[in-house]
C-alpha cells in the first residue's frame, strides 16, 4: 500500500505553509511579521523553487495582502495569507470585505498580543478583536493540527463560501518543533473537491461586485429583484449557523482519510467530571495537564477545548457541560470592561439550559506570560476552596499575574 | 415586484443601462442643448462629441444630432462645462428635487 503520510518534525509555522501549498493554493499575498515571518519565507520558497504553482504577490501592507487575496479570490483563484497581531489589525477592514463578499480565502493567524505596550509574545487578542468580522475561526493546540485544520479550511470554505481564520499560538506552536504526519499530495487532493467560485469575473460576462447596495431590495434592470444591504448580511449570518455542519463533516471526512478526526470542541475525561476547564488553542492542551494533576489528587475534573470559536458551538458546549457543577474558563484575551471572551460566550450558550454550574473566569498568558499547568490547577482549586465565593456568576474575571 | 429574486450571496450586478434604477430623478437641473451651436449638427459631421466623450453616466448619444437619455442623466452639468461653443445650458427642473 502507498504511504500517505510522512513523519517530519516541524514547527507551527512550516506546518501552516505546507497547509496551504498542500491545498494548491494559487495566490499568496502576505507581509511579514513576528512570529508568522517564516510562513512567509517557506510560501515563498516554495512557489521559487517551482514546487507551488502560485503566485506569490509582494505587498507593501496586510492591508494590501489581503486585498490581493480577495481581488484574486473574486476572480476564481484559491487565495492563502497569513499574519499576526497588528497585520491582523491593519487588515480588519479587509476582513469585513472578504466575508462581505463570501470568498473561501483561508487566513493562517499566528495568535500575538497586541500593542500597547510593544509584545511581540503570545495570547489571543489579535484574532478575539476580529470575531464580529464573519470569518470562522479554527484555533489549533498543536502543530498537526494547525496543518489538518489549514487543509481543512479550504474544504470548508469553498462549501459554505465563508472565509476561514485558522489560529495558532505565536512561538508556543509557531516556532516549537514537533512530529507532524504530513499528508502525500495524493491523498490531500482526494479530500479537497475542485473548488467552484460563486464570483468568477470574465470580460464577456462583465459583473459588478460590491456595488453601492441600499438597506431596501429593489428591482434591476432586468426586472429581478436584488438583495438590499441586510438581506447580503442576513445570508452571512445564515450561512455561518449552518456552516457548522459543513465543519464537522469535513472533520469527519478527514478522519477517515487519515485517522485524525476532527470536531468543533475536544473534549478530555469529561465522562464522570463536574469540574471542567474550558480552554482555546494550545492552553487547552495545558489545561490538560493541570486536568491530570488534580484528578491525581481527588478531583473529578474533565477538560473542553474550544476548536471552533466563531460559529460558536452553543449547542456541543451545552451538551459538554451538561454534568458540570464549576466551570473554570481560561482566556488568553479579555474583551476590556467586561471579561474574557470565550468565558462571555460560554456564559450565553448555558443561559436557559438548565445548567447551573458556577462560572469562574482566570486571564492568563498575557503577551507572552508563562502560563503554568501548576497555576492553572491551583485556579481552579481556589475557585473550589471551602472559603470561595459560591455565586454562580461573577462581575469580572481574575487575571494570573501581580497585581 | 420582480418575478425572479437574484439568488446572489454577495454585492452583485451586471452593468447595464438603468442598473441603479431610474436615476434621472436624482437631477435637480437638465441640459438643454442648443443645436445651432452644436458643432457635429452644425456642421452635419461626426466631429466634436466632448459631451459624449465626459459623461459619466454614459447617457450622450455620439450621434447627429447629438441626444441626452434624460431618464438616467443625474444632471451634474459636466457636459455644460466641457462644450466649447456653450451649447449647453443646465436649466433647472420645475417643481422637482423639493417634492
Amino acid at each position: 500500500m502507498d504511504k500517505i503520510e510522512t513523519i517530519q518534525i516541524i514547527d507551527g509555522n512550516q506546518a501552516a505553509a505546507l497547509g496551504a501549498k498542500l491545498s494548491r493554493v494559487q495566490v499568496i499575498a502576505a507581509y511579514p511579521i513576528t512570529p508568522q515571518t517564516p510562513v512567509t519565507e517557506a510560501l515563498s520558497e516554495f512557489v521559487e523553487r517551482g514546487e507551488l504553482d502560485a503566485q506569490y504577490v509582494a505587498v507593501e501592507s496586510e492591508h494590501s495582502a489581503l486585498a490581493v487575496c480577495t481581488s484574486a479570490s473574486i476572480v476564481g483563484a484559491k487565495a492563502f495569507t497569513a499574519t499576526s497581531s497588528h497585520g491582523l489589525a491593519y487588515m480588519h477592514e479587509m476582513l469585513h470585505w472578504a466575508a462581505g463578499t463570501r470568498l473561501p480565502l483561508v487566513l493562517a493567524c499566528v495568535n500575538r498580543a497586541i500593542g500597547a505596550p510593544w509584545n511581540v509574545q503570545n495570547d489571543q487578542q489579535d484574532s478575539i478583536s476580529q470575531r464580529d468580522t464573519g470569518w470562522i475561526q479554527i484555533y489549533a493546540r498543536n502543530n498537526q493540527e494547525i496543518l489538518d485544520s489549514v487543509i481543512q479550511a479550504y474544504r470548508i470554505a469553498e462549501k459554505v463560501y465563508i472565509p476561514v481564520m485558522v489560529c495558532y499560538d505565536g512561538y508556543i506552536l509557531s516556532h516549537t518543533e514537533m512530529p507532524v504526519s504530513v499528508p502525500t499530495q495524493k491523498e490531500v487532493d482526494k479530500f479537497l473537491p475542485k473548488y467552484k467560485p460563486h464570483t468568477l469575473l470574465d470580460p464577456q460576462n462583465p459583473k459588478n461586485y460590491n456595488l453601492v447596495t441600499l438597506a431596501n431590495p429593489r428591482l434591476n434592470a432586468e426586472n429581478v429583484l436584488c438583495h438590499g444591504y441586510m438581506e447580503i448580511r442576513f445570508l452571512l449570518q445564515e450561512a455561518l449557523q449552518n456552516s457548522r455542519e459543513t465543519i464537522i463533516e469535513a472533520g469527519r471526512e478527514f478522519g477517515k482519510l487519515f485517522g485524525r478526526s476532527y470536531g468543533l470542541l475536544w473534549k478530555d475525561r469529561m465522562d464522570d467530571a463536574d469540574i471542567v476547564i474550558v480552554a482555546m488553542g494550545s492552553l487547552a492542551l495545558e489545561a490538560i495537564v493541570a486536568s491530570d494533576m488534580l484528578r491525581e489528587e481527588g478531583y473529578r475534573t474533565g477538560v473542553v477545548g474550544l476548536r471552533v470559536f466563531r460559529p460558536f458551538p452553543k449547542g456541543d458546549v451545552v451538551a459538554a457541560l451538561r454534568g458540570a457543577r464549576n466551570i473554570i474558563v481560561f482566556d488568553k484575551n479579555i474583551s476590556y470592561g467586561l471579561e474574557g471572551a470565550t468565558c462571555s460566550e460560554i456564559k450565553s450558550a448555558l443561559y436557559g439550559s438548565g445548567v447551573n454550574a458556577a462560572i469562574r473566569n482566570f486571564i492568563v498568558g498575557l503577551g507572552g506570560r508563562n502560563v503554568a499547568a501548576r497555576e492553572l490547577a491551583d485556579a481552579v482549586k481556589k475557585s473550589l476552596s471551602p472559603s470561595a465565593d459560591k455565586t454562580l456568576n461573577r462581575e469580572y474575571p481574575e487575571w494570573i499575574c501581580y497585581i | 415586484m420582480g418575478t425572479r429574486s437574484c439568488g446572489h450571496i454577495c454585492g452583485e450586478s451586471s452593468p447595464g443601462i438603468g442598473e441603479a434604477g431610474i436615476t434621472g430623478d436624482w437631477r435637480d437641473s437638465r441640459p438643454v442643448i442648443d443645436l445651432d451651436k452644436c458643432t457635429p449638427s452644425k456642421k452635419n459631421k461626426p466631429s466634436c462629441f466632448q459631451c459624449w466623450l465626459y459623461c459619466p453616466e454614459a447617457v450622450i448619444s455620439k450621434t447627429i444630432p447629438v441626444e441626452i437619455n434624460l431618464e438616467y442623466c443625474k444632471g451634474c452639468g459636466i457636459c455644460a462645462q466641457v462644450c466649447p461653443t456653450h451649447a449647453i445650458t443646465m436649466v433647472a427642473e420645475q417643481g422637482r428635487g423639493s417634492a
